[in-house]
């Protein structure tokens, strides 16, 4: 690597020669602008919207797949780049369906936003659309029409979540992005992670949209409707709105959902708790009979990952512990032990989910996790860009609503809990419990910060009254597959290990807003070890909803209620192609 | 009235191209020059519908089936691109393309009715695929065309570019990553891959195989002779990666080695453990050596069965040492040999060791024999003195049995590579006269026109459209003379132009020697009578080399091909290492990451191809030297830059256009 000079819009510019010039232009105070590029994942120069003049050379280049070089004269906005950029767009424009006005992406949209910069008012070209078959009741749904062919969706599927379910389809001028191997997405190995609609600049790729469903409910006299909310909805909730983070509290949220008209509003916290209960339980009698068991023990709580395992590693499908995620358990609790102490038809309850999250769409649906016997324990999954479009749709002044209390005793949660939306956070919320349950004590609920962090891997080593736990932690499920091979190899051995499939985990989730900041995933963790750390209940163990739910219902963790309610058989059902047991 | 001169049409004007015209068939240039890059994995009814849309643009207009017919039989096609096709368009399909071939007036419709025929049927299965899944149903898409073109996908990009900047050890390395015989394909590969070169689309192909025989004439480490060119030595290597391994896992820096340039440090994929599975490799030529080289870097212990008394197969008995120096083979052998492959020569599987025996005493087999049996004229006389086949000779002059030719006159009959070699090696052996004879038409040969043109320069004389018909001797039996039937080009059978006896009378050819060169077949008795399957006399198996029915025994090459290529027996011999590992038990993977020079940017140029020259045979050293040049140091930097570097620009960029192991 040496150092280069070149020149960009008349500005001497210095810049290593393994940048892009797209690089050295933005240090230099140069924007370029792009569509299909995305930093550290695509630079396949396929749109030909960074294209930019270098002096010498007959055609235009590509800014963000071409290296600088010693004395390179760039243009980035003479005549000759203006037209072919704006050309190119015009061109994706005419394979583009416009549906601006009732798009789900509306001003949220890359291509939008991008041909509105260039001044775009008329397309030259014929229209030509081209309309895929797709299955509309799964939770992930393309539409070829919105396509632009930046292949951003087949690189996050096989490079950050190894999961490979798009790929190119066709050849030449019909070419485009389909099911690998011209399977129906239902019958892939996807696992609704939803990465690739966050990373899909369009509106290619979108979530089924639930919200109808949900507004039914809320007009239905005959529903007791009730809404429990995610650890990480609360870090992202606003953004949709134009909200600050100061604004979007999670009481504004709670007050937000009241006014939309819901009976009681609940915090999936409480029972991210009783995960910890549960599923700490289960780790420790696994622990004292450790030859009965393979190891590592995974956990439970991400449903694609869940999804992922099995299609992929159904070999180690009983590692994973038994305990439903906490959206499965709070459906199971709500319908059952809530609906008694309320004294409510549980039949007549309608139970909402608030997800950053598609995989847990496709989890409430699955006949097998419902346990209470009132239809789906779960009756519908929003994300959080649905929440924002349901939210939009009653036009409230979100920012200036008052703040309000979460319902009781469902509405209670330990900062352990809200730490669940963040990859680390189980693993952490799990050792302070865990702590207790081998001494008898507390440790400073700090004690295990060592998990925090959003590297890919990590790996920590505690004392747990003596005995010696190694723990892993990933997130990406490129990464879990890493871990997994080297766990296969023989190379690493690890007692527990936390694994959430999306980057950074829920905070990162495929159902969160779509932002193009890429420091987003920062700014939510950050709020949510704020409000850990804020925090009166720091322990899930002393939450005192968790403690009368097993004293007034459940007895004890891993009772045999709690295993009808709170556990699953995760043969109990099949992804495509996995033999049933 | 009186009109001007000049708006009266002359009655007769000089024959002079339009702007128009002329601008029209520099385009059908450059369209033939971009259909003759052949674009691997294309989907073949798009390519069928856009080839119809061409044919249509040609239509004068006169007939109902090919102004209207063409037409629509592109609008049909694109439905079934559309997907908007049903199984029951593709009858209507088929009906319309033979209602053009039967009723058109000319060959502007009839033969492009023809050619969509001819892709309906060789593509059946992907038209339904469209039709049913509403996609295309070729498998995945080469980014790269010239490494998809090379039947051992060498990173050809990938060396290009470390030769572009001097390293040539490491392009060496990289290329025997997936090549062991870098320095025999440098030689005399067919190159393939130059075929499907994108360069082709601007001006020529790159000289790919020269560039590779410039990097081994160039290297300093891998048991190269000392190199003193001055301009090469400037030139640095550089660090890289190496390691073969169990798995998928990146490597980090701590495996990045650095590089001397002995022979030991000369960068390879890193050798597994030792398994001490021993593995038989029957036959040492180009398929068998690969193997072995490949099962020894996976730890294995291959052992090499070869017939002759050395090593090298069709290498050293079919391919003359003035296109393939033997001093470059050995060498070749024996940096293979370094990794712990042995060789045992002159032993026959068959007569001095049996199969039964050989499985008795290893965990697998794999069987690459070759063709190295003659094919037979069948005339008259064909048992004289003095008559000779190719094989015989190539396989004299590889142990280095020199026959005399003096004086003697020497007719080969035959047209393909061996029958060149055969009569360049004449030459050398001072006949005095060397003639082919060949039935067909010299540009009917399969030989390559290189070789063709050689040959000729080198002063062989070509007797094209002569069939032989029988062979007289004297009275000692000693061959005296050759007679040939006169022969007409005819009808094309199966793309191929057959020939046909002309009514004149019998030709006389007198000869001293007869060599006859139509062919090679595999001496596969003992394999037979084992029980092995046989197809006229070749092996055969599966395309992952195993033969059905026989656990552990492994062929390819030309003893199943027949007669074909160093580069297809290289691609056997892999798929033969790869299979035989995991029949042992093992997931080995040859893994070899270098760090290639980025792609920068160049402008749009022009440059035309450096080719290789050949020495004229009257300024050679001495008779059996190498007679083909090698690339100047400014050729070979000015020819590698010619590089579009499709591993970085097109789809190359989308997966890296780069395997760092197999």
């Amino acid at each position: 690597m040496v150092e280069v000079n070149l020149t960009i819009n008349g500005i001497a510019v210095k810049a290593n020669s393994n940048m892009t010039i797209l690089v050295a232009a933005h240090k230099a105070g140069i924007n370029i602008p792009t569509l299909c590029f995305e930093r550290n994942l695509n630079n396949i120069a396929a749109c030909r919207v960074c294209v930019v003049e270098v002096e010498g050379a007959d055609q235009l280049v590509a800014a963000c797949n071409n290296l600088v070089q010693e004395g390179m004269v760039v243009r980035t906005n003479s005549p000759k780049v203006r037209r072919a950029r704006k050309l190119n767009v015009e061109l994706l424009l005419s394979q583009h369906d416009v549906q601006c006005t009732n798009c789900v992406r509306g001003a949220n949209c890359e291509l939008r936003k991008l041909a509105t910069d260039l001044n775009i008012t008329d397309i030259r070209f014929k229209k030509e659309l081209t309309h895929d078959e797709w299955n509309q009741d799964f939770p992930l749904i393309r539409d070829s029409a919105k396509c632009i062919k930046c292949l951003r969706c087949v690189q996050v599927c096989e490079n950050v979540q190894a999961t490979g379910v798009w790929d190119l389809k066709n050849r030449a001028t019909r070419s485009t992005v389909g099911v690998i191997g011209g399977r129906a997405i239902d019958n892939s190995l996807c696992a609704v992670c939803g990465q690739c609609i966050t990373h899909c600049p369009t509106a290619a790729l979108r979530e089924r949209d639930d919200t109808d469903l949900v507004l039914a409910a809320l007009a239905d006299p005959d529903k007791v409707c009730i809404v429990q909310i995610a650890p990480s909805v609360r870090t992202a909730w606003g953004e949709p709105l134009g909200l600050t983070h100061e604004q979007a509290s999670v009481k504004r949220l709670v007050a937000a959902l009241r006014r939309l008209g819901f009976d009681y509003i609940f915090d999936t916290d409480f029972t991210a708790d009783l995960t910890i209960m549960e599923e700490g339980s289960e780790f420790l009698e696994r622990l004292s009979h450790r030859e009965d068991y393979s190891w590592p023990m995974f956990t439970s709580c991400c449903p694609g990952w869940v999804r992922y395992i099995k299609g992929h590693y159904p070999e180690m499908v009983d590692r994973l512990s038994t305990a439903k995620s906490p959206q499965g358990m709070f459906g199971a609790v709500a319908k059952s032990y809530y609906a008694s102490i309320a004294g409510i038809d549980p039949k007549k309850i309608f139970s909402l989910s608030i997800m950053p999250c598609l995989a847990k769409k496709q989890e409430a649906a699955i006949p097998a996790l419902s346990d209470a016997g009132a239809g789906q324990d779960v009756d519908a999954v929003l994300t959080v860009r649905e929440l924002g479009r349901l939210l939009r749709s009653e036009f409230l002044d979100a920012a200036n609503l008052p703040e309000e209390d979460f319902d009781k005793p469902l509405g209670i949660g330990s900062g352990a809990g809200e730490i669940f939306g963040v990859t680390g956070g189980v693993m952490e919320a799990a050792l302070r419990s865990a702590y207790y349950l081998a001494t008898g004590t507390n440790c400073d609920p700090d004690a295990f910060a060592a998990v925090r962090g959003p590297e890919g891997v990590r790996e920590a080593t505690f004392d747990l009254a003596g005995t010696k736990l190694k723990v892993a932690i990933t997130n990406g499920l490129a990464n879990a597959k890493k871990l997994i091979e080297a766990v296969k190899r023989g190379e690493a051995e690890y007692d527990f290990v936390e694994i959430m499939a999306c980057p950074s985990g829920c905070v990162g989730g495929g159902g969160q807003p779509i932002s193009e900041d890429a420091t987003i995933r920062e700014q939510r963790t950050k709020i949510l070890y704020g409000l850990d750390a804020k925090n009166n209940i720091r322990f899930s163990h002393e939450n005192p909803s968790i403690l009368a739910c097993y004293d007034d219902y459940m007895i004890a963790p891993l009772s045999e209620k709690a295993h009808h309610l709170l556990h699953t058989d995760h043969h109990s059902w099949q992804m495509p192609g996995e033999a049933s047991s | 009235m009186s009109v001007s001169l000049s708006e009266v049409k002359p009655r007769l004007s000089v024959y002079e191209k339009s702007d128009a015209q002329q601008t029209i068939e520099s385009i059908y240039d450059q369209l033939n020059r971009r259909l003759t890059v052949s674009s691997l994995a294309s989907c073949p009814v798009e390519f069928s519908a856009a080839f119809v849309n061409l044919c249509a643009a040609q239509s004068c207009g006169k007939c109902t089936p090919c102004r209207v017919g063409l037409r629509q039989l592109y609008n049909l096609l694109n439905d079934v691109l559309d997907g908007k096709a049903q199984l029951a368009t593709l009858d209507l399909i088929q009906e319309l393309a033979e209602d053009i071939f039967y009723s058109s007036d000319c060959a502007i419709g009839y033969e492009s009715a023809a050619m969509a025929l001819k892709a309906l049927r060789g593509f059946r299965d992907d038209y339904e695929h469209h039709v049913l899944h509403r996609t295309c149903g070729m498998s995945e898409i080469s980014p790269v065309p010239c490494r998809a073109g090379c039947p051992a996908e060498v990173d050809i990009p990938g060396y290009l570019a470390l030769i572009a900047v001097g390293r040539y050890d490491d392009a060496i390395a990289l290329v025997r990553k997936d090549n062991p015989l870098a320095i025999v394909c440098g030689l005399v590969c067919e190159h393939p891959c130059e075929m499907y070169c994108r360069r082709g689309k601007v001006d020529d192909p790159i000289n790919i195989r020269g560039l590779k025989r410039f990097a081994a004439d160039h290297m300093q480490g891998g048991m190269s002779f000392t190199n003193d060119c001055e301009s090469c030595q400037a030139l640095e290597a550089t660090s890289r990666i190496a390691e073969l391994t169990d798995d998928t896992l990146e490597p980090t820096s701590d495996n990045k080695i650095a590089q001397g340039t002995s022979s030991q440090d000369f960068l390879a994929p890193k050798q597994a453990d030792f398994t001490g599975k021993r593995v038989a490799v029957i036959g040492g030529g180009p398929a068998g050596l690969t193997a072995a080289y490949y099962l020894s870097l996976m730890g294995h212990d291959p052992i090499i069965y070869e017939q002759r008394a050395q090593l090298g197969g069709m290498l050293r008995y079919g391919i003359p040492s003035y296109r393939l120096p033997r001093k470059e083979l050995d060498r070749e052998i024996d940096y293979l040999l370094g990794f712990g492959a042995k060789a045992k020569c002159n032993v026959s599987v068959g007569s001095d060791i049996t199969l039964d025996e050989l499985r008795a005493s290893y965990d697998a087999i794999f069987i690459a024999i070759g063709a190295h049996a003659d094919k037979k004229l069948n005339i008259d006389g064909e048992d004289a003195k003095g008559v000779y086949s190719a094989v015989q000779l190539l396989r004299a002059m590889g142990d280095d049995e020199l026959p005399d030719y003096s004086g003697k006159r020497v007719v080969v009959v035959g047209g393909g590579n061996v029958a060149m070699d055969v009569a360049r090696t004449a030459l050398r052996l001072h006949a005095s006269n060397v003639t082919i004879v060949y039935r067909r038409r010299v540009v009917d040969m399969t030989a390559q026109q290189e070789e063709i043109h050689a040959a000729v320069a080198e002063g062989c004389n070509l007797l094209d459209l002569r069939a032989p018909v029988r062979i007289e001797s004297d009275a000692s039996g000693q061959v005296k003379t050759l007679v040939v039937q006169p022969q007409i080009i005819g009808e094309v059978v199966g793309g191929r132009a057959s020939q046909r006896a002309v009514a004149a009378g019998e030709e006389r050819i007198d000869a001293d020697i007869v060599m006859v060169a139509i062919g090679q077949d595999t001496d596969s008795a003992a394999f037979g009578d084992y029980g092995l399957p046989l197809r006229r006399n070749m092996l055969v198996s599966g395309a992952d080399t195993a033969i059905d029915g026989f656990k552990g025994i492994f062929t390819g090459g030309e003893c199943v091909t027949g007669p074909a290529t160093v580069i297809r027996a290289v691609s056997a011999g892999k798929a033969a290492a790869v299979s035989i590992d995991r029949y042992l038990g093992f997931k080995h993977s040859i893994k070899l990451d270098i760090d290639i020079p980025d792609a920068l940017f160049k402008a749009r140029m022009y440059c035309a191809r450096s080719n290789t020259e050949e020495l004229d045979l009257r300024d050679l050293p001495s008779e059996f030297a190498q007679v083909e040049l090698g690339l100047l140091p400014e050729e070979a930097v000015q020819e590698a830059r010619r590089c579009l570097r499709c591993d970085h620009f097109g789809l190359g960029a989308l997966r890296g256009g780069r395997y760092t192991q197999w």
